[in-house]
Formats: structure tokens, C-alpha cells, sequence
């Protein structure tokens, strides 16, 4: 056992880990940050996306021993106090989810692409999260929903609902 | 018009149907705050790590399981004799003909096994890491046998046996043939006169439903009673199975599906990982939980597609079609499970499609191989037979020298007739294909692409332009219990639901469709929000817990608004049938002279003489002033049960670049125009063919379950089984037109499947259309490079040495791929 300390979510922690133990299991089983899922074992899912200083990282990539000193931002923790990030917030406006299960790891490499470019084009925002799978949207919502937060973050201000509506589900008018 | 009616009108709220209402489900997903089955902790739980065999096919001589018995943290150790007596077999739930073989599906192998995968072992420990540390300590002798791979080898005089104790490896011959059924002319006949006969074989090659969430079982013990936490798209079915298996009483068994992270068939299963399970924790009366790894995953979950497709179409010169006549293979994989025999079955009545054939003949042979079974995956059986159709469409239009929307459009049903009756006996509700493929043209901007690749073919640009046509149908919202009968599958197609009314106003509405990403909780409240005229926000949709929702079939099949939606419409009408009893009591008038609108009864011609629907639910609860001989409740259930199919319909254009020195292809643009009738919540139904284009995209492009000649899953990883990420898919033009469906009471007819069933010929097609004029009349799909490649410069469907030999996915090396040609290898990868 290798003792580590951590800072998550704000929140410091001191605890022994097997030198094996991977950052996702030790976020998961012995933190109980289970907003972080696992979704393969090959680092090519980017389910487990969390932050460790500051940067992207697939949890499943990393060891719990690698993250000592470190501080470590997960899904849980990246909006405090029960309020949300511009991305949350446009994933759900813009239909970006359905099952829901990568949305974690979804959102954190979005808020980490933006931080690297802030006003990313419709092929930029699909080449910047490529190392995240999606099996049920077909990703165009997600691609609205980065775009959308991007603006919002840039202080473009957000598109009003109805606007978003119409983008979103132009057959809307259609079926009026 | 009265100033009463007047005020009604003017406070008449908003209808919530048809509203892009963003999704109540969101608020956890966004944020982490989860319910996944593995989240899940419970005091002195246990757990599990699967043993499983490395061949295809052996007798399983010896286990030693001492060194893993012995390991640190292990508890036990189980095997298939130590179960023998109490595992039962999986069950099968469709067996579609009176003499189809089930060769019997133990959980864990006893004496046999027959794919790699399948399970030998189970080890029970205090960490998940000390279970799966023990894995490698369980010693297996295995006496190899003869690995069958190949279904036409399958089928052929003296082939090798899946099973040593069958007689052959045919499951189950099923046959449909109009002229027998009565529904169109005899197909011999049709083809026997016939002007132009078109034939082709094509393959549809195995997949894998490769759902987000890996599956989870969480399973605790309380005396005799036992609760199951499953990553399950069925809890209701697999309440009911688990029962019927292991003997555990259905009463004592309550079974729960979590969030549950997508699905697509893949999670319609009563897997022998549950049933192990539920074993476990009976014997050892300890909490156990089981989460695979996604290698277990793509190795051992379930399969989809694979078949072999031999299609003949027969026409006139003028190209009105004569008769289709389809004989089917069918790979069931080694064993049968839940649904395996119904897909390529389900696929028996859609095979001909949106056109007017006279005569219609199906076939299907169910082949056993050593492999992972095969169930449902997106589409079930309609995506196969859309395939078959739309391609052949094309060949028929190439031989005729036709366009082949022209081809098309002679054929198909027109929008007068319906309700139509197709040549598999199925009556087509409503729709109109004329308007949707010219919406769908102007999507996509036809007429340009067209002009782009006349330009392309005259300058000999090494990138050429083709477009791709498919006008599809599907049947969907299943099903009519007495047509699911008729077919012989185990169960019926009705769904549940009920409303109870709470004291506050509040509203809980209780669904027997079980969610996994399809946005029930928001569509379902949608649906009552208009129907008793409370709040959106006041109602909250409940599910997935076989104690809460206690009867429900559950979500496939695009079954859940149309089947589902409409129990949860009917109950609503109950709920305010009940009310306007109270209402009338209450306001001291005739229920004849109430009108509800907006949630409130109120008195006609009466102007204040009012009462809401949410009063009425608090004075139901204290029930001091009731109807004399009335119970004091309004809640009401419905079951629903749909007396015909519904059948979505649409037009789906792809324009493809090809790069014809490289064998790229790049989807230049993709446009739709699909019509699912009513649309509940747009932004949904949107998300829906989204999702849905992206997988049948997927199988037209990317994905394939590859084996190697000793029956390998090469494809076992993410790095190897091609999901494709956003950086793969195109942005998607969509479109919708609408024409209720007239069998359930809000009109819709299902979208989970369309984009899927849809889109994979279209994108061939597309693919064709770019180098038919290079002399290309197949590409086997996926169109890798590769094949296109091949195809292009070396003639045949370009599959022929795609994978095998070679290491061109990834795949792990065995002794018959690392580079050494064999017949086998040289056969293909899709064995």
C-alpha cells in the first residue's frame, strides 16, 4: 500500500492505495465519486474523463499514486454549490445526452477544449472530443451544446430558448 | 359563443404535446449524481469474476479451481457441476416453428462449450480486484473439437457440428409464402413469367449493440426474498424468466433497472451472468455484485445481425415489380436466447417494403456456429430486410437502365391507399412517401449533387460523387398480443401504466416501459400535463422497479410511446373520468353539465362554478365530503394493448465521396425526412434519429464483429470494434412529415429504430451510385478503405481478404492470422 493525498472537489483526502490501483477506482470505490463511470479498459471511451490539475485526463489512464499532490475536479465537482457550468447547462438545453452514461466524461473534455479554444468550429469541437464515445446521439446535439456554452463563456450571451428551439428542432414550425 | 367559452379559450393553457421540452432526466446526468448499478454499495457485499473459455469449441476434460479457492480475498468458487442442478437453461422466449432445436443454454458450461466467452467459472471475493486476480489460478483441461464458423459451411452436406448431440446445425427452417397465405400470388408463378430477374447475395455482418453502460448485476438476499439491480432494458421479463429458471419464486424476486446506460436490444436479455448471480447470492445468502469489462462485453453480451441474404426480384420491362423471393441465413451464434430465433423473423413481413409486389416468398434457416449468440440489436430484423430491399431496388434499376427513385416511386404504395395491405399480410396505416422523398430532395439539395457528379465523371476526378436512396417502412409499436401469439413468441405486447393522485396536486404516473436514455420521464409527463391539465413540473414518471411499476413489458421494439404512452393516455382519461364525479358532487351539478378544460371542471353556464383536478385529489384524500357509493380515489390504470403494428415510413438521401485511388469514403451530406407520426416532444424524436443514423451509419462504415478461422473475437476492444466518434459522423439534415398513426390514441409511431433501420443501404447505395460506372456492383460492408479499394481495382464485393491473414483491425495474433494464409483466412473476415 502507497499512502497519497489528494484534493477532490475541494475536498482534501488521505488514503493508502495498492501501487495498482487505477485514479478511476480509487475516485469511485474508495471516494464514492461515482459520477465518474467506467466505460472500457482500453483508454478509448473517455467515460472516466476527469480534470487533474487543471487538465483533461481519462481517470482510467492515470494511477491513483500518479494524482499525489494533485487536485483532481470531477463531474461532481465542477459547478460547487449546486449550480451548473455553462457546459452542463447546454448539454441539457441542446439535447446533448440520452442515456447519459458518457455525459460525465462528455462534459470534461468539452470544458477542457474550450479552455484551449474558446470559440471552436462545428469540425474543431468534433476532432476535440473524439477521444470520447457517444453510442446514443449521434453527437450533433453535443456539437450544438459545446458551440452554445463557447458562446455563453465567451459572454456572446446565450441563444434566447426560442431560437434554440428552432435550431434544434426545425421541423417544429413544420408541425405547427 | 358564450363570454364563458370565450374565457375558456383564452385560459386554455399551452399544449404540451409537440413542445421541445428540454428533459427532466438531465438534472442527475449532468451532474454525476447517478444510479448506475455499479454504483452500488451494499454491507458485506461480495463479488464476482467470470471464468471464461479461450476456445471455440471443446469438451471441458478437468477443472482445478484449489489454486483459486486458496487465493487471498476468495470466497468461492463455483463451476458449472456445482450448478448443474439449479441453473437451468437460459430461455428462449420464441420458438418459431413447432419443431425448432434449443440445444439448451446452461450459465455456466458443464461439460461443453461452444463459443469463446462463454462461461466455465465463477469466483466469489471480498474485492473485485481479488476476483479477478483468481481468474487466471482456475486451471481448464479442454479437448478441442472442430470450431464451426461458417454459415454457408454450416448448412453444407457433412458439415462439422456446433453441438455434438444435435443432428445438424439448423435451428429452425421458417417460411412465409404468399401464395400460401393468401395474401398475394403463388412466387413460383410470379417468377416464371417474369421479363428481368435480378439475384444477389449480400451479407450483413455481425455486430455488436456496444452500449455505454457496461452491464451490472447487484444482487441482495432478505430471508427467501431476493432484489436484482440489473443494467436491464427488461426487468419485468427478467422478473418473470429469473422465476421460471431457477425456481426462486416470482413473488419472492423484485427486480430493479437503475439508470441505465443505453441498450439498443443489447440489454433485452436474461443473461447467464444474471441468473449466476441470483445463484450466488441464494448459496451463499450474502449480497454479490458482477460488473464486466468492456472485453467481457464485446466478447460475451449478445450479438447482432448476421446473415447471409440470397435475394431474387423479379419485374417487367417497365419496370413493375413481380415478385420477391428471399431465402435467409441466419447466424444464431451457439446458443439460443431470449429473441434470437424471432429477429430474422421479425424481419419476415418488412422484406418487401414500401412496394406492391404480387407475389412474396421468405425463407429462413436459424444456423448454430461457434459463436457469441446473436439477439437483438436496433432494428431487429427490419434493418436486414430494408437492406435486402433498398439494395436490390437498386440492382433492379441498374439492370433496367432506371433512376432509381423513378424505379421507386412506380412502385410504391401511394398515398390514397391506405391503409394498405402488404403482400406479407400486414396493414400499413398511413403515410405518404411522395412527400416525404420530395422534402427529403430538397434537404439534401439533389438536383445540385446530381449536376456535382455528371462534373466529377466527365473530368475523371479522382474523387467521384455518388447519392444513395432508401425509402423505408418498419413495423413498430410491438405488438398486438394476438399477432405475437399467432408467431408463437411467449409473451403478449401490451403495456401498463397508472396515475396515482397525489393529496398535494402532485402526480405520479407509473410506466411499465422501462427507459435507458429515450426521455420517458419528460415525454410521459407531456403526455399528462395535457390530459388532466396539471403542470408539467408537478409530475413525476416512475419506472424500472418491479415493486413500483408491477406489471410492464418493458422497452423495445420503438414500442414505448405507442404501446406504453398510450396505457399512460388511457389511464389519464380514467383519472378524469373518476374526477368529474367528485367535481360533480362537489360543484352540486350533473356531471352531463361539467366541462374539464385546463385542469378544471367547471359548471356550463355557470360562470365561477369551478373546481381544479388538484382539489379534487385533496378532497379525495381527506374524503369528508365524497359521493355517496364512490371510493375515495381517482388513481386509474390502463393497460393498452394495440390491435395493429404502426409503421413509421421515410426517405433518407446520402451523397458520398469516394476517393478512388485511396478507397476513402467521406459522407458529403445526409438528409431525412422520416414521419412518426404525432411527435410528442421534438427535440426527442430528433435525438432519436440522430442516434439512429449514427449506427446504421456505423454498420454501413465502421463496425464488425471479426473471428478469426479458431473462432477469436478479434474485435474485443474499442481499439478493434469501430464506434464511431464525432470526428467519423457527418452533420444530419432532418425532416419530418406527419401522418397519425389511427391505432393508438396520441397518433405517434415509434422513432428509436428508424435512423438505424433506414440509413445503412442508403450509405451503400450512396457508395455504389459513386463507382457503379468503374464497374462496381458490390461492396461488402463495412466499406473500410480496404474493400472499397479492392473492389474498385480488383473486382467482387472487395471482401474477400479484408481481415483475416492480417492484422488490419487490430486484432489479437492467433497462430492461424499472424500472416499465414490459410483457406479459411483467405475466405474473409466475417466468419
Amino acid at each position: 500500500m502507497t499512502q497519497i493525498n489528494v484534493r477532490v472537489d475541494g475536498v482534501t483526502y488521505t488514503d493508502d492505495v495498492e501501487p495498482r490501483t487505477l485514479l478511476v477506482h480509487y475516485l469511485r470505490e474508495q471516494l464514492g465519486k461515482v459520477g465518474t463511470v467506467i466505460g472500457c479498459d482500453t483508454s478509448n471511451c473517455g467515460a472516466c474523463t476527469v480534470h487533474l490539475d487543471g487538465a483533461a485526463v481519462k481517470s482510467c489512464t492515470v494511477l491513483a499514486v500518479q494524482a499525489d499532490g494533485g487536485e483532481v475536479t470531477t463531474i461532481e465537482g465542477l459547478a460547487p454549490n449546486g449550480g451548473l457550468h455553462p457546459v452542463q447547462k447546454a448539454f441539457h438545453e441542446m439535447h446533448g445526452l440520452q442515456c447519459g452514461y458518457c455525459t460525465p466524461g462528455m462534459i470534461m473534455a468539452s470544458v477542457d477544449l474550450l479552455k484551449e479554444n474558446p470559440d471552436p468550429s462545428d469540425t474543431e469541437v468534433r476532432e476535440g472530443i473524439e477521444g470520447n464515445l457517444c453510442r446514443c446521439t449521434g453527437y450533433q446535439n453535443i456539437v450544438r451544446a459545446v458551440q452554445q456554452a463557447a458562446g455563453e463563456m465567451r459572454g456572446a450571451g446565450s441563444v434566447s430558448p426560442a431560437e434554440v428551439d428552432t435550431a434544434a428542432a426545425p421541423h417544429v414550425v413544420g408541425q405547427a | 359563443m358564450t363570454a364563458v367559452e370565450d374565457r375558456a379559450t383564452a385560459e386554455a393553457p399551452e399544449r404540451e404535446v409537440g413542445k421541445a421540452r428540454r428533459r427532466k432526466e438531465d438534472a442527475r446526468l449532468i451532474t454525476g449524481r447517478t444510479t448506475w448499478t455499479d454504483n452500488t454499495v451494499l454491507p458485506g457485499m461480495l463479488h464476482l469474476a467470470v471464468v471464461r473459455s479461450p476456445v471455440a469449441h471443446a469438451k471441458i476434460s478437468s477443472i482445478d479451481v484449489s489454486a483459486a479457492q486458496e487465493a487471498p480475498g476468495v470466497i468461492a468458487v463455483l463451476t458449472g457441476r456445482d450448478v448443474a442442478d439449479e441453473q437451468g437453461s437460459i430461455p428462449c422466449a420464441w420458438p418459431v416453428t413447432p419443431d425448432m432445436v434449443n440445444p439448451g443454454h446452461p450459465s455456466i458450461a458443464v461439460d461443453e462449450v461452444n463459443h469463446v466467452g462463454e462461461a466455465v467459472a465463477v469466483i466469489v471475493a471480498r474485492s473485485k480486484a481479488a476476483a479477478q486476480d483468481a481468474v487466471e489460478l482456475v486451471d481448464v483441461d479442454y479437448d478441442l473439437l472442430p470450431a464451426v464458423l461458417d454459415m454457408e459451411e454450416a448448412v453444407a452436406e457433412g458439415a462439422q457440428l456446433t453441438h455434438d448431440h444435435l443432428e445438424s446445425n439448423r435451428s429452425f427452417h421458417f417460411v412465409f409464402e404468399s401464395g400460401d397465405a393468401g395474401t398475394g400470388q403463388h412466387t413460383d408463378e410470379a417468377f416464371r413469367d417474369a421479363e428481368v430477374v435480378v439475384s444477389r447475395r449480400f451479407v450483413q455482418q455481425r455486430l455488436i449493440p456496444a452500449f455505454m453502460e457496461p452491464r451490472s448485476v447487484v444482487v441482495q438476499p432478505q430471508g427467501d426474498n431476493y432484489t436484482m439491480w440489473s443494467s436491464t432494458q427488461v426487468p419485468h421479463i427478467l422478473r418473470i424468466m429469473l422465476a421460471m429458471v431457477t425456481g426462486v419464486p416470482e413473488h419472492k424476486l423484485r427486480v430493479v433497472a437503475p439508470d441505465v446506460g443505453g441498450g439498443f436490444g443489447g440489454k433485452l436479455q436474461v443473461t447467464p451472468e444474471e441468473v449466476i448471480s441470483l445463484l450466488v447470492a441464494r448459496r451463499l445468502g450474502k449480497p454479490v455484485k458482477w460488473t464486466e469489462t468492456r472485453s467481457e462485453s464485446l466478447m460475451t453480451a449478445h450479438h447482432g445481425r448476421d446473415q447471409i441474404q440470397y435475394i431474387d426480384i423479379a419485374a417487367d420491362r417497365e419496370g413493375n415489380v413481380k415478385g420477391l423471393r428471399c431465402r435467409i441465413l441466419a447466424d444464431m451464434g451457439a446458443y439460443l436466447r431470449l429473441v434470437s430465433p424471432g429477429v430474422p423473423v421479425l424481419g419476415a413481413f418488412m422484406f418487401n417494403g414500401i412496394y406492391k409486389f404480387p407475389a412474396y416468398r421468405f425463407e429462413c434457416d436459424g444456423i448454430f456456429t461457434n459463436k457469441t449468440p446473436t439477439d437483438a440489436y436496433r432494428g431487429a430484423g427490419r434493418p436486414e430486410a430494408t437492406f435486402a430491399i433498398e439494395r436490390i431496388m437498386d440492382e433492379l434499376a441498374v439492370e433496367l437502365g432506371m433512376d432509381p427513385l423513378e424505379l421507386r416511386r412506380r412502385n410504391w404504395i401511394r398515398a390514397e391507399e391506405f391503409p394498405f395491405t402488404s403482400v406479407a399480410g400486414m396493414t400499413y396505416d398511413s403515410g405518404d412517401y411522395e412527400t416525404a422523398t420530395q422534402k427529403a430532395l430538397e434537404l439534401l439539395g439533389y438536383d445540385e449533387l446530381r449536376a456535382e457528379q455528371r462534373r466529377r465523371r466527365e473530368s475523371n476526378d479522382p474523387v467521384q460523387l455518388g447519392i444513395g436512396v432508401s425509402t423505408f417502412t418498419e413495423m413498430c409499436g410491438l405488438a398486438p398480443s394476438r399477432v405475437l401469439g399467432s408467431l408463437s413468441y411467449g409473451a403478449g405486447g401490451w403495456e401498463h401504466a397508472s396515475i396515482r393522485m397525489l393529496p398535494t396536486g402532485k402526480v405520479e404516473v407509473v410506466s411499465g416501459a422501462t427507459p435507458h436514455g429515450q426521455g420517458h420521464e419528460t415525454a410521459w409527463s407531456q403526455l399528462v400535463a395535457d390530459r388532466l391539465g396539471v403542470p408539467f413540473e408537478d409530475i413525476e414518471v416512475l419506472h424500472g422497479d418491479t415493486s413500483i411499476s408491477p406489471r410492464g413489458l418493458d422497452t423495445y421494439g420503438s414500442r414505448s410511446l405507442v404501446v406504453g404512452g398510450a396505457a399512460v393516455v388511457n389511464a389519464a382519461e380514467k383519472v378524469v373520468a373518476k374526477a368529474r364525479r367528485v367535481a360533480a358532487h362537489l360543484l352540486e351539478a350533473s356531471e352531463d353539465d361539467l366541462d374539464f378544460s385546463g385542469g378544471k371542471f367547471s359548471v356550463r353556464g355557470t360562470p365561477g362554478a369551478e373546481v381544479s383536478i388538484q382539489e379534487i385529489a385533496l378532497a379525495t384524500f381527506a374524503a369528508h365530503n365524497f359521493p355517496e357509493g364512490v371510493e375515495p380515489s381517482i388513481d386509474a390504470d390502463a393497460t393498452f394493448d394495440p390491435e395493429n403494428f404502426s409503421f413509421p415510413h421515410g426517405t433518407h438521401l446520402c451523397a458520398m465521396e469516394v476517393d478512388t485511388e485511396t478507397g476513402m469514403v467521406k459522407i458529403r451530406k445526409y438528409a431525412c425526412v422520416d414521419d412518426v407520426g404525432t411527435i410528442v416532444n421534438p427535440l426527442i424524436v430528433e435525438g432519436q434519429i440522430h442516434g439512429g443514423l449514427a449506427q446504421g451509419i456505423a454498420q454501413a462504415l465502421f463496425e464488425e464483429a471479426v473471428y478469426d478461422a479458431d473462432g477469436n473475437l478479434t474485435t474485443g476492444t474499442f481499439v478493434d470494434y469501430l464506434v464511431p466518434s464525432a470526428a467519423d459522423l457527418p452533420h444530419f439534415d432532418t425532416g419530418n412529415t406527419v401522418h397519425e398513426a389511427p391505432g393508438n390514441p396520441i397518433g405517434a409511431k415509434g422513432v428509436g429504430e428508424a435512423g438505424t433501420i433506414a440509413s445503412t443501404p442508403a450509405v451503400v447505395n450512396a457508395a455504389l451510385d459513386a463507382v457503379r460506372h468503374l464497374g462496381v456492383r458490390d461492396i461488402r460492408m463495412p466499406l473500410t478503405p480496404e474493400r472499397v479499394w479492392r473492389a474498385i481495382h480488383g473486382g467482387g464485393d472487395g471482401g474477400d481478404r479484408a481481415t483475416a491473414g492480417t492484422n488490419a483491425y487490430g486484432g489479437a495474433q492467433t497462430e492461424t492470422t499472424a500472416g499465414v494464409s490459410t483457406p479459411q483466412s483467405a475466405l474473409g473476415g466475417d466468419r
